[in-house]
């Protein structure tokens, strides 16, 4: 499960929205073991496309620079599809390099309700599993999000 | 001395848990070679089956993507540090018109 503060989930959301119909892509770095994302990091999309994403080589080199000197780690590695589901492609499975991320998709695709749902992806194999909000106090603001509710696996290397 | 190489988690299997590693040479290549006999299976991580630097990560020379100075044959020193992190990339492409679209 995804434990993260509705501040930064919303702070992700805007940033994808801004950025559509392109692809918006950041992360959440957190103390390194704490499961805790707590500083959301907005990154460029050096593409700039409305269907990939890469986050800058140099912008990424200063951020996880700067992880390593603060004792921290990628807790969440987000970006947004914008015609699409909140599904990891199998483009973002063949990427999937931080094996102890969470995945978060959003999808803007709707402009009323945006799909967020998070991921583990490890040695190809995509495992769904829930979001948990915390901080917000706010239930009603809670509701314009839809969240991918059903954990599934789908393992993309077993199908030819 | 020699070259400090920074290895980023999901890599870490081939050097021990550990998160930097030491080698030598006077070239990424040759570098990536030397770390390859004490740690088996990394250069295959790092470089595709057609000799070039694969897509999925980015190597740095100190502060400087290897891309822009010659890839494999980047130069190394005593006292440089190579860094290897996993491209962050992804998107609702399909991975082959991803492919195409990167040209590569």
């Amino acid at each position: 499960m995804l434990t993260i503060d509705k501040a930064i989930l919303d702070a992700i959301v805007a940033h994808a929205r801004r950025d559509h119909p392109d692809e918006a892509c950041g992360v959440v770095t957190g103390p390194i073991g704490a499961d805790t994302p707590t500083r959301h990091i907005a990154m460029e999309n050096v593409e700039r496309s409305q269907t990939f994403y890469r986050f800058d080589p140099m912008e990424q080199l200063r951020v996880w620079r700067e992880m390593d000197d603060l004792d921290e780690e990628p807790v969440v590695i987000y970006h947004s599809h914008t015609a699409t589901e909140a599904y990891p492609s199998r483009t973002d499975v063949s990427y999937a390099g931080e094996p102890g991320a969470h995945y978060l998709l959003v999808s803007t695709r709707e402009p009323e309700v945006t799909e967020v749902r998070s991921f583990r992806i490890l040695d190809g194999v995509v495992t769904e599993e829930p979001v948990k909000l915390v901080g917000g106090g706010d239930e009603l603001a809670v509701q314009s999000y839809m969240f991918g509710q059903t954990p599934t696996t789908v393992d993309y290397e077993c199908r030819g | 001395m020699a070259v400090e190489v920074r290895i980023p988690t999901i890599l870490r299997s081939y050097t021990g848990n550990q998160k930097a590693v030491q080698g030598s040479g006077d070239t990424l290549a040759e570098l990536l070679s030397d770390l390859d006999a004490r740690h088996t299976g990394l250069k295959g991580r790092l470089i595709t089956d057609e000799g070039a630097l694969h897509r999925f990560v980015n190597i740095y020379v100190n502060d400087e993507d290897v891309r822009f100075l010659g890839s494999l044959d980047a130069k190394v020193s005593d006292g440089d540090t190579v860094t290897i992190l996993p491209a962050v990339a992804g998107g609702a492409l399909g991975l082959l018109a991803a492919a195409a679209y990167l040209g590569r």
